[in-house]
């Protein structure tokens, strides 16, 4: 009787937790995913058509991806995400993976101080970093250039490659530099071939994540980028203020299956030098 | 007269500006020479690798290795063969890779590389592993990469730090045996370090016992075994009796001591006067022991005993307790107020069986007795056990 109850019991509270938990699944997924059927609209609205419900094949169409490809503006836009993207990420990478060995060096002093300091931009509401970034920038002439983008990207990014590549030295073994050291090594051939092929999986992701970190930005670019930058977050936002057009629906999706295939990279790296190095 | 390899000059070390972890160390290695740093946790014997080494920095003094110093020299410049307590193998690269490393790093050519590495894959005895990741393993077979790695670039002097020290007792035995012969026939130096007295005993040509940043003191294991110069050497090495007393008399290198137990004679070691408090040290294996009223020529053998049948040390003791070893009898005995006194008695057809509780007399050669200078903490130790 009683280990009935329990049973019963244990069984209702199990369904409410695959319920709760597909709730919450739903109410993070669900926003991004309505985009995707909403790209394949044959008019120019954001709301499904009652001919897009019956599943109308006339309702459904592909002119907001033709016209991504049609329209000069979104090529351009792409261009200059990638420019901005790739040159932002290489710059974060590398001054973000310096500073992350600089802090994990035990010698060196006020390291938490310096630390906070470099992870500050991520911390900071990026609106401010953005103000602080356009005034002093115009002052040395970087507003209104690729550079200036790309300089403030990466200082939006580095944050994220120094936590990545700190938390990968965590589990790198100092022993290996010194053996390195005793058996000939200097200190540029220890670190490339020692202690950057075993901390290539933190400086990787981590160089995604600021790549990320860049192809999202919109705040600024609004601010510090002209007609000449715009990126593809930065047309969209015009997408939607001056045109209201499906098109930045279209975009959204395909940049939905592009976050998915990194994903899917990551994760497949991730696995590979896993079996290489267990 | 040629320099040593390696020579320790004045050499301090502290890493906190306060207290020294390495309070004025004065040593020689002759090249060629297996010696030995051994000591317990903390003694300061990594601190004193590392600075050999060159990852630490000595706080004042010299370190010279072939007469030179090598205080200016970065650990890469110095060419010494470094074997680390936990292998430090590149996790990333081939067996083969790792043993490739330091020949790459010399810009060797390529065909030359591969014979060495070959050659000294056979050293360790490991033909054909060249394609296994360290992950792909056992213990002592790392162990023996890691070994071959610090030889490979044929460094004069390799430095090992605890190798064997995460290895099970039968794989140490064999690869002290195999260090050992390596070392022999490659004719390298080697300063090893280990906490493991038998291990020091087995493999050293001299060993230096560290204590708290200082050496106690350098000898031969044999030496060390006889002819300890100091409390905390007479009890780290082997089995010993400490037993507390106070010189009497003093005849050259004979000194007569008051002990709880009576008064004996032994071998002054200090060069004490009277007054002087010394600690006695006689190993287990040399003390003799006649029950009471037995004849004592039944029992004892002539280096302990004179014509008469009397040790020519003796004194009173209560048998505490008798364990059956085998081969031989452990009999711990209490002399004065102290029970602790161990006595081991070759388990001889026809010796005189002691008990639990019998009155007996033992007794030494006076050679076979020390007298130390005195040490509060050895003895300490000896009262907490
Ligand atoms: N990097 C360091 N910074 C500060 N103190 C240190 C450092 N390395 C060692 N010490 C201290 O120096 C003393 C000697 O250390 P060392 O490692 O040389 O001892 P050891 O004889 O090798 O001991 P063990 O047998 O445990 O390896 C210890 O008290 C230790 O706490
Ligand atoms: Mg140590």
């Amino acid at each position: 009787m009683t280990t009935a109850t329990t049973f019963a019991g244990r069984r209702l509270g199990r369904y409410a937790y695959v319920g709760f938990c597909a709730c919450a699944f739903v109410f993070l997924v669900a926003p991004i995913l309505v985009i995707v059927p909403l790209s394949f609209n044959a008019e120019p609205y954001f709301t499904f058509t009652e001919g897009m419900l019956r599943l109308d094949a006339d309702a459904w169409s592909l002119r907001w991806y033709r016209s991504i490809v049609e329209d000069e503006q979104w090529g351009r836009a792409l261009v200059n995400s990638m420019i901005i993207g790739v040159a932002a990420t290489v710059l974060a990478t590398t001054l973000g993976t310096v500073a992350a060995l600089g802090l994990a060096n035990a010698a060196m002093p006020a390291r938490r101080l310096a630390m906070g300091i470099l992870i500050s931009p991520m911390i900071t509401p990026v609106i401010i970093v953005a103000v602080g970034v356009f005034f002093f920038y115009s002052k040395l002439g970087l507003a209104q250039t690729h550079l200036g983008l790309i300089l403030a990207h990466a200082a939006l990014g580095a944050p994220f490659v120094v936590i990545t590549v700190t938390a990968t030295l965590a589990g790198f073994d100092q022993t290996l530099m010194r053996a390195a050291a005793s058996l000939g090594a200097g200190p540029l051939t220890r670190f490339r071939r020692v202690q950057l092929p075993l901390i290539a999986p933190g400086v990787f992701s981590g160089g995604l994540f600021a790549f990320a970190a860049s192809f999202d930005e919109v705040v600024v670019v609004l601010l510090m980028g002209g007609l000449e930058q715009r990126t593809i977050p930065r047309q969209m936002w015009s997408g939607i203020r001056e045109q209201i057009s499906p098109t930045i629906l279209a975009v959204a999706t395909l940049l939905i299956i592009f976050a998915v295939l990194v994903l899917f990279t990551v994760e497949w790296l991730r696995r590979r030098s896993s079996e290489v190095s267990p | 007269m040629k320099a040593p390899h390696v020579e320790y000059r004045n050499v301090q070390k502290s890493y906190d500006g306060r207290v020294l972890v390495v309070e004025d160390l004065n040593l020689a290695v002759e090249t060629g020479e297996f010696l030995t740093l051994l000591g317990p946790s903390g003694s300061g014997k990594t601190t004193c690798l590392m600075m050999l080494a060159g990852f630490e920095q000595a706080t004042s003094g010299a370190i010279l290795v072939n007469g030179e110093s090598v205080h200016d020299l970065p650990p890469d410049k110095r060419g010494i063969g470094v074997v680390f307590q936990n292998y430090a193998l590149f996790p990333h690269m081939s067996v083969g890779g790792n043993l490739a490393f330091p020949l790459e790093v010399r810009r060797l050519p390529a065909p030359e590389r591969a014979e060495r590495v070959a050659r000294a894959l056979g050293l360790v005895q490991l033909e054909g592993f060249e394609d296994r990741r360290p992950a792909e393993l056992s213990g002592g077979q790392q162990q023996r990469v890691a070994i071959a790695r610090a030889l490979v670039f044929e460094p004069g002097l390799v430095l090992m730090d605890e190798p064997l020290g995460a290895l099970d007792r039968r794989l140490r035995e064999e690869m002290q045996f195999e260090i050992r012969r390596i070392q022999r026939e490659l004719g390298v130096t080697v300063i090893y370090v280990t906490h493991d007295q038998q291990e020091a005993m087995v493999m050293s040509d001299r060993v230096a016992v560290f204590r708290d940043g200082r050496i106690e003191q350098v000898a031969a294991p044999e030496t060390l075994y006889e002819e300890p110069e100091r409390a905390f050497v007479a009890h780290f090495i082997g089995e010993n009796n400490l037993l507390a007393g106070t010189v009497v008399g003093s005849d050259g290198d004979i000194c007569v001591v008051d002990t709880q137990g009576g008064t004996v004679h032994a071998f002054d070691v200090a060069g004490s006067a009277p007054g002087d408090e010394v600690l006695l040290a006689i190993r287990p294996e040399r003390v003799g022991v006649q029950p009471d009223g037995v004849s004592a020529d039944s029992v004892s053998d002539d280096s302990v005993s004179d014509d008469t049948g009397h040790y020519a040390n003796e004194l009173a003791a209560a048998v505490v307790d008798v364990v059956f070893i085998g081969d031989h009898l452990r009999v711990r005995l209490k002399v004065g107020e102290r029970d602790d006194f161990i006595a081991k008695i070759p388990n001889i057809v026809g010796h005189g069986r002691v008990l639990p509780g019998d009155t007996v007399r033992i007794g030494w050669a006076t050679l076979d007795c020390r007298a130390l200078p005195p040490d509060p903490t050895v003895l300490q130790t000896e009262d907490d056990r």
